[in-house]
């Protein structure tokens, strides 16, 4: 654990005993709130399951970044990554492939897609392997449309992504890590600890160590993927989650991971159960 | 043809450095218990202009995306994940600086600061576009390790 971790744990506590007399969480007046349209309130700190031994406390992207950045994201009219949402609207409904079905043909209202974010990835019994959001949608275009499946970073996966991710906005993630799964959470911790690349560095010394910290002009977040897909300032797209872990891992000067491949599935289960508890902003705002 | 071509400028060049000073390749560097490095990398007195280019420079030492520096104030965004340099030139001698640049795990166990000058032992080395690299060069020569450490010796 950090050291400002233990700092903010014995805050916390004085916080509460302050709370306890008074009725009034010193905390909550510090942090800006998250309130989507007015009226939606995101869980942007949770605490993270017992198993996580790095974090005291789980921490939405948002909290780390500007009040500019972070105003963009509470209204979905000023929202850039809304946009493709509505795109990918348009492709729940058109009728594509040699059947001539759309998605809405089977699953009706998108809304139907409601929880589905807050458990991917999940272990596919059927497959027998984890399986993220983007390969349910890809077998339904190949095995329920005959059809070609998307690239795995592709815009139309990526809106897809967002559009269902959206279903579930505000709900907490909650992401199982035994069973079948327990494996591939292994892995990607492993993955997450490990220092690679010519400057040696893990997930872990810049998002674990060092959050709240600027990295030259980076203010340092968990990494967490609560938001996911996010729009981004910087290539003005949405971006999913294995294209941010690919170019996390390009920075330390490391060959990266295939998006879409195993290694990637495994530190998605890993990363996702940190911020179990934290709610689904799909599609968030990050610079 | 260009076999013969490129053996003979390889000669050269080789000829040329042993006769400038004995270079000492990363792999065998000596550090003492302490992890400094008593001995200079090159015998050529370091430049501390350069010294400073080196370490605004992002594709070199990038030492600013983590430490604040006041003298180098003119490069916009300092970093804070390690402690500010200021005053660094009081606080530890040549050698240890030097052992630091180099490879500051060896002083400080587990530190985050990336080794300066080493090409072996690595995880996935690659480049930043993230193509593998199965045998990187340094992040710095011999001689902008030097250039750095003689830097880092004028901040008193
Ligand atoms: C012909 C019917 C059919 C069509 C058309 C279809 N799906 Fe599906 N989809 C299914 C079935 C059936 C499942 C349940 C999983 C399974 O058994 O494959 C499913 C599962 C899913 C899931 C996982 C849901 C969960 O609860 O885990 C997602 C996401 C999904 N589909 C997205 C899409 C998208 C996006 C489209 C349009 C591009 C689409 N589907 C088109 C039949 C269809
Ligand atoms: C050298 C430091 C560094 C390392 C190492 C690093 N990242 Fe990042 N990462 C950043 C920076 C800088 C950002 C953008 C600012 C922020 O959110 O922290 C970022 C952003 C992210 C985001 C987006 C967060 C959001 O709120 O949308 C995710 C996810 C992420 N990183 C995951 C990872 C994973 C997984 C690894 C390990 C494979 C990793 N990072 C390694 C520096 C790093
Ligand atoms: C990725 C971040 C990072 C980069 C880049 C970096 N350092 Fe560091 N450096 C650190 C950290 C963290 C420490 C604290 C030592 C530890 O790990 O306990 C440190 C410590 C030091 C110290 C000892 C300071 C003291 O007062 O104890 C010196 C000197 C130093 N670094 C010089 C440099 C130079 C010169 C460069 C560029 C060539 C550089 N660093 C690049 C992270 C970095």
């Amino acid at each position: 654990m950090k050291i400002s971790n233990l700092h903010r744990l014995v805050q916390m506590a004085a916080t509460a005993s302050v709370a306890m007399g008074l009725a009034v969480s010193a905390h909550a007046q510090e942090e800006p709130k998250l309130i989507i349209n007015g009226e939606q309130e995101m869980i942007t700190h949770a605490i993270p399951p017992a198993y996580i031994d790095g974090l005291s406390e789980s921490i939405s992207g948002w909290v780390f970044r500007t009040k500019e950045t972070q105003a963009l994201e509470l209204d979905d009219f000023d929202n850039p990554g809304m946009i493709f949402v509505d795109q990918a609207q348009e492709l729940w409904d058109k009728e594509m492939g040699p059947e001539n079905k759309s998605c809405a043909s089977c699953h009706g209202d998108v809304s139907s897609m409601k929880g589905v974010r807050t458990v991917m990835p999940k272990f596919n019994e059927k497959a027998g392997e984890l399986w993220t959001l983007e390969d349910y949608i890809n077998d339904s275009l190949t095995t329920h449309m005959g059809m070609e499946p998307w690239g795995y970073t592709s815009t139309e996966m990526t809106a897809m992504a967002a559009l269902i991710g959206n279903q579930s906005r505000g709900m907490p993630m909650n992401v199982a890590i035994d069973g079948p799964a327990a494996p591939y959470w292994a892995k990607g911790k492993e993955m997450y600890y490990t220092r690679t690349g010519v400057l040696e560095l893990s997930c872990a010394s810049c998002h674990e160590d060092n959050y709240g910290n600027y990295i030259r002009a980076d203010h340092l977040s968990q990494g967490q993927i609560n938001g996911m897909p996010s729009y981004r300032m910087k290539n003005a797209k949405l971006n999913g989650i294995h294209a941010r872990f690919k170019g996390c891992v390009k920075d330390t000067k490391a060959e990266t991971y295939k998006p879409g491949g195993p290694e990637f599935h495994a530190l998605e289960l890993y990363v996702a159960s940190r911020g179990n508890g934290l709610s689904v902003e799909s599609p968030s705002v990050r610079n | 043809m260009k076999r013969t071509a490129f053996l003979l400028i390889g000669a050269t060049v080789a000829f040329a450095t042993v006769a400038a000073a004995e270079v000492i390749a990363p792999d065998d560097v000596v550090f003492n218990d302490d992890g400094s490095v008593s001995t200079s990398l090159t015998g050529v007195a370091g430049d501390t202009e350069n010294g400073q280019k080196v370490m605004v420079t992002k594709s070199l030492g990038n030492c600013v995306a983590c430490h604040q520096v006041t003298a180098l104030d003119y490069a916009a965004f300092h970093g804070n994940i390690g402690p500010s340099l200021d005053g660094v030139g009081d606080r530890y001698d040549e050698a240890t600086l030097r052992g630091i640049v180099i490879n500051a795990k060896r002083t400080f166990k587990d530190s985050m600061m990336p080794p300066m000058y080493k090409t072996s032992g690595f995880i996935r080395p690659g480049d930043f576009k993230g193509h593998s690299v199965p045998n990187p060069p340094s992040i710095l020569t011999a001689q902008q390790v030097e250039d750095v450490v003689a830097f880092l010796q004028t901040l008193k």
